[in-house]
């Protein structure tokens, strides 16, 4: 190969990138949602503030508590999902706060945790499989043993889920883990479960997709019967007026979508979910350039056999030659 | 083609001790992280997970690395044997570089002492863009000591061995041209995923490539930048009339990068955001302005032949590498209006010393290893 | 028994004296009354006063469609001798259960009242008033209760309307509602009315209205529905016993679960405490010890004082938990972390950059020199 063919290819391979605009030449399939795929719907509506949820999460997952919003370390006061928190309820509020659920001069409650991503980018973005997809149920689950702290997921995730615990000279990352081990019991999220409106249902992703479909599609001012707990459980259902409720699913498409679901009657985006964003996960650009790159490793095959005899050729002389050696040896001498 | 050679001289000096004791002063910093925690010595936070540790020592100091990269691919690649003075001292650029981002990744990893596990192929991923930067930064730092062994064992006088590398060193070469265009590339990918959390200033599928071509830039600019240094501090000849012909290549890969970045923010509608009065907007016109002044100082060329005016568009372009990353690492990048984030003063003082010990380290080997070129020197 | 009713017969007569009670146990009532009202512990020697003045208050009190069971708790105080004291201090003029008259003797009686206290007397009603038909469906001395009211209403000093089917329909007036019952306040429009609603209503929320009406002459502070604040100013989810296992988020789920047993949060059952404004939780019910009142006897609370919600929502049914102001212990959708610019920081930051770029200068301004000719590079190092 001559070295002019060469870098005439070499530039092509890299220009082959492309830039793609708005069309995603590049990107690689997206991932579907599982077959066995468990999911939670949060409806924001139904949510009363009452915490139970962050408090039945801290006692499941057995962290501990956190004194960040108050002086006195009397409650639990996380800011935010941290280290020592997976789940936090967050207020939405404006101006004179009068009505439930209204954005104006209104507050909304928000649940915020894992959303347990259909193509979760800290999966994608983790160097040593420490975030793991389960391919039947598709929890996004972490294991620290295997983790070596590098925060690519903290700071991939599209909605800053993991999170590190930089206070703690060994620490690792933590995340909702949608209490894995007590599903493994046969038992369903503690944050569902404890959940006294239903506000956070657990259920089969296909279960609970058609619910929120069905609650979109009743009226609002009827009345509706809200399941607790698991959506086809044992805990009863209680009765409520069905609100007038934003007429999206968010997480059905966002990012690839999600297997937790919300439903809401303020704007998302008022809700601190981000929604100017494309119905595919970033990790299905990253991994599609990647994969456009590395496939087979034939382009970097190809590119080094060509940097190979470039340099073989250019190096001949000094190969042969040795010039700086014997030049410093008789210097040495 | 002929030799390099130690320039000896008092080690001790003003500046050296200086550069030491900063670098103590880190040395020292590192340890209290490794004691108490990356939470108790720096700002980093769940918002920034990645602070200046991260885009300062690894994401700036790998594209100043880049000069060993940019003069193999002058020299052996363009096959332009005239570059050969310069190469060594690049090489020695990039294993600075290279060797003290790792240092600094250990010192940001949350989990350092599990760092092996990326190793272990029951645990790669490699899906992941991390993933491929580690592994090829790490295989670089190695194959850049390979590189450069040449002057450690001329200098202990391991002559059979040095021959029989100097055998094998063109397959290092190549290699060491590979990785770093693999992972430099990489790096932009990365940013990649952030997605929404990215300024549409700087997000862009073309990421890898301007991050490829910054790279180069970065790596390009340190050579004149550090032999301009050496000349007036070891009192040396100047090299202006390699750095001139390099400025073609520089000039032509400059104009690329120029017109490819405005063409991208163009094609993505993306001039809106450098208009509004933000931080954003700020750094884009100020990496702007440190790309776009090297370029028309280049266009006269008698300037290409100026070593002050060579000094100053290499000043200019690697700070525009610098805020170029530093902008699509840090100030470009939003993970919400709630968070905050600037370094605490440990964390500069850490990055500081990292720096510092570079050029510690750099002028004991300097005085005590074959890196700069004899020839020049005995011309003066 | 025979005592109090005897006394009824003789109400023209001149003030006795309180009969089986000392000063000391009743000035220890006036200070629970008081306290009641949350007024200060000095203001129980003025309630006294009012409550023994010679000339004492008449008070009208007309039964409409109700079940007597505000009549019925009001007489089961077991404060001592809680009876006597209202029929000794206060004038109870007409009171159709507890008139030992009846007839025309009772309702001649009642006129006689009206007309020579005219503007200074106190009527109570009770129960809800029909108003189908012209409310042809209670009739008491043939004349409808709806015209019994309006006429009573006309010259009376203060109105206060006991139990929830006073205060607003109660149940007679929950569907399907055949005789088209009302709550007081939509009969009466032109004068306030104290609302005392419950079912039955706390009988210290009526007294402490009553004797504050006495001692200051004028109604306690009331709230938009009429109901004096003092009572209920607070929502009971406010001061429940139970709200730490709402807080921690133990709910018992159905009747003698474990959670029931435990003495958890009823929220889940349809406890009607968080949109329900009672004082229930602080003064208890039927003065027999803690515990005494619905939540605490481990039924939820189906929100009796409360329009819209007692008689009307199920009682399984959960209540809207209605925070006026949402609690400032929730962090915002953008809650600001992590930490910004110190002084410090920015001054080393500024420096170390200032540091390389002034030391560029010194390079580049040096290069300048060499360029104009000047043979002798300096020594830096």
């Amino acid at each position: 190969m001559k070295r002019r063919d060469f870098l005439k290819a070499a530039t092509v391979g890299v220009g082959s990138i492309g830039y793609t605009g708005s069309s995603q030449a590049l990107m690689r399939e997206p991932l579907k949602m599982p077959p066995q795929a468990v999911g939670m719907l949060y409806d924001s509506t139904l949510c009363i503030g009452c915490k139970a949820c962050m408090v039945a999460c801290k006692q499941a997952n057995e962290m501990p508590p956190e004194f960040a919003g108050t002086e006195q370390r009397l409650y639990d006061t996380p800011l935010d999902t941290s280290g020592s928190t997976l789940n936090v309820i967050k207020l939405y509020k404006d101006g004179t706060r009068e009505i439930k659920d209204r954005a104006q001069d209104g507050y909304a409650f928000m649940k915020t945790h894992c959303l347990h991503c259909v193509d979760p980018s800290c999966v994608s973005a983790c160097p040593v499989s420490a975030m793991t997809k389960d391919p039947l149920t598709g929890i996004v689950n972490h294991h620290a043993d295997r983790c070596i702290g590098c925060r690519y997921c903290v700071a991939g995730c599209p909605f800053s889920i993991p999170k590190y615990e930089y206070h703690d000279a060994f620490g690792q990352i933590q995340k909702c883990q949608f209490c894995s081990h007590l599903q493994a019991q046969g038992k369903i999220p503690a944050c569902c479960d404890v959940c006294p409106t239903g506000a956070s249902l657990f259920g089969r992703m296909e279960d609970i997709q058609q619910e929120a479909k069905r609650r979109l599609q009743a009226k609002p001012g009827d009345t509706y019967s809200f399941a607790r707990g698991m959506l086809g459980g044992d805990q009863p259902p209680h009765e409520a007026k069905i609100p007038v409720y934003q007429q999206s699913v968010y997480g059905e498409k966002e990012l690839g979508g999600a297997q937790v679901i919300y439903l809401s009657a303020v704007p998302y985006d008022k809700l601190g979910l981000p929604t100017n964003v494309p119905d595919y996960a970033y990790a299905a650009i990253t991994e599609g350039i990647q994969h456009t790159l590395y496939q087979w490793f034939a382009l970097p095959f190809v590119l080094f056999t060509g940097l190979l005899a470039a340099v073989h050729k250019s190096t001949k002389e000094e190969r042969e030659k040795d010039v700086s050696s014997t030049a410093y040896e008789e210097d040495a001498s | 083609m002929s030799g390099y050679q130690p320039i000896g001289g008092k080690l001790f000096t003003k500046p050296f001790n200086l550069f030491a004791l900063l670098a103590l002063i880190g040395i020292c910093l590192i340890a209290y992280r490794f004691i108490f925690g990356i939470g108790a010595a720096s700002n980093l936070n769940d918002g920034y997970p990645w602070g200046i540790w991260i885009v300062m020592d690894v994401v700036v100091s790998t594209g100043f690395g880049c000069a060993g990269y940019a003069l193999a691919l002058t020299v052996y690649v363009m096959n332009r044997g005239e570059y050969h003075p310069l190469v060594r001292p690049a090489i020695l650029a990039g294993l600075f570089g290279y060797t003290l981002a790792g240092m600094s990744v250990m010192v940001d990893l949350g989990r350092y002492w599990l760092f092996y596990n990326l190793l272990l192929p029951w645990y790669m991923q490699p899906n992941s863009v991390m993933f491929e930067v580690a592994i090829c930064v790490l295989a670089y730092t190695v194959v850049v000591w390979i590189e450069f062994a040449p002057a450690f064992l001329e200098r202990f006088g391991l002559h059979n061995v040095r021959r029989k590398l100097s055998k094998l060193l063109f397959f290092f070469i190549a290699i060491g041209i590979l990785l770093p265009t693999m992972h430099q590339s990489s790096l932009g990918t990365m940013a990649i995923l952030w997605g929404h959390k990215l300024s549409p200033l700087w997000q862009t599928q073309l990421l890898p490539l301007l991050f490829l071509m910054s790279a180069i830039l970065m790596g390009s600019a340190l050579v004149p930048f550090e032999g301009n240094f050496a000349s007036l501090g070891f009192n040396r000849p100047p090299e202006t009339h390699l750095y001139s012909k390099l400025s073609t290549y520089v000039f032509l890969l400059l104009g690329s990068f120029i017109l490819i970045r405005l063409a991208d923010l163009t094609l993505r509608s993306a001039w809106g955001y450098a208009f509004e009065q933000t931080t954003d907007a700020l750094m884009f016109w100020i990496e702007m302005a440190l790309y776009i002044v090297p370029f028309v100082l280049l266009f006269k060329r008698d300037n290409r032949s100026n070593r002050q005016i060579i000094f100053i568009l290499s000043v200019c372009l690697l700070l525009a590498g610098t805020v170029y990353r530093l902008n699509t690492y840090l100030i470009g990048y939003h993970p919400g209006p709630d968070w905050n984030y600037f370094p605490s003063i440990m964390e500069i003082l850490i990055t500081i010393g990292m720096f510092s010990l570079e050029i510690a380290l750099y002028l004991i080997f300097v005085k005590h290893l074959p890196v700069l070129h004899r020839a020049e020197a005995e011309a003066a | 028994m025979s005592e109090w009713i005897s006394s009824l017969s003789n109400i023209h007569e001149a003030a006795t004296p309180p009969i089986g009670i000392n000063r000391r146990e009743f000035i220890k009532f006036c200070t629970g009354v008081a306290a009641t009202m949350g007024l200060a512990p000095a203001m129980s020697l003025r309630i006294a006063e009012a409550a023994t003045k010679p000339q004492r208050p008449p008070v009208i009190w007309i039964s409409a469609q109700e079940c007597t069971g505000c009549t019925e708790s009001l007489l089961r105080s077991t404060h001592p001798t809680l009876e006597q004291l209202i029929l000794e201090h206060i004038s109870l003029d007409y009171h159709e259960a507890l008139a030992a008259g009846a007839g025309d003797h009772a309702e001649a009686h009642k006129h006689s009242s009206m007309h020579e206290n005219k503007g200074r007397y106190v009527l109570v009603v009770d129960g809800a008033i029909p108003t189908k038909d012209d409310g042809i469906y209670c009739k008491v001395a043939d004349k409808t209760i709806l015209q019994h009211v309006r006429e009573a209403v006309t010259d009376a000093g203060a109105i206060i309307a006991i139990g929830s089917c006073a205060a607003w329909g109660g149940i007679p007036s929950s569907g399907p509602n055949p005789t088209d019952a009302k709550g007081l306040g939509e009969i009466v429009t032109d004068k306030q009315i104290v609302n005392i609603p419950g079912c039955p209503p706390n009988p210290y929320n009526f007294l402490a209205t009553v004797l504050y009406f006495l001692t200051f002459n004028k109604l306690p502070e009331l709230d938009d529905k009429g109901r004096p604040k003092f009572a209920y100013g607070q929502l009971i989810h406010e001061n429940c016993e139970r709200r730490p296992h709402y807080d921690a988020g133990r709910f018992a789920i159905e009747f003698g679960d474990e959670g029931h047993r435990q003495g958890w949060c009823l929220y889940k059952m349809g406890c009607k405490g968080p949109e329900t404004h009672a004082n229930c939780p602080s003064i208890l019910y039927g003065e027999v010890g803690s515990g005494a009142w619905p939540v605490g006897t481990g039924h939820p609370c189906f929100g009796c004082t409360e329009q819209g919600v007692g008689f009307t929502k199920p009682i399984h049914e959960l209540s809207d938990v209605s925070l006026v102001t949402p609690p400032n212990s929730f962090t915002d959708i953008f809650q600001t972390k992590g930490q910004g610019v110190s002084v410090g920081a920015a001054a080393l930051a500024s420096g170390a950059v200032g540091a390389a770029l002034g030391a560029s200068a010194v390079i580049a301004s040096r290069l300048g020199k060499h360029e104009e000719g000047t043979s002798e590079p300096q020594q830096t190092d």
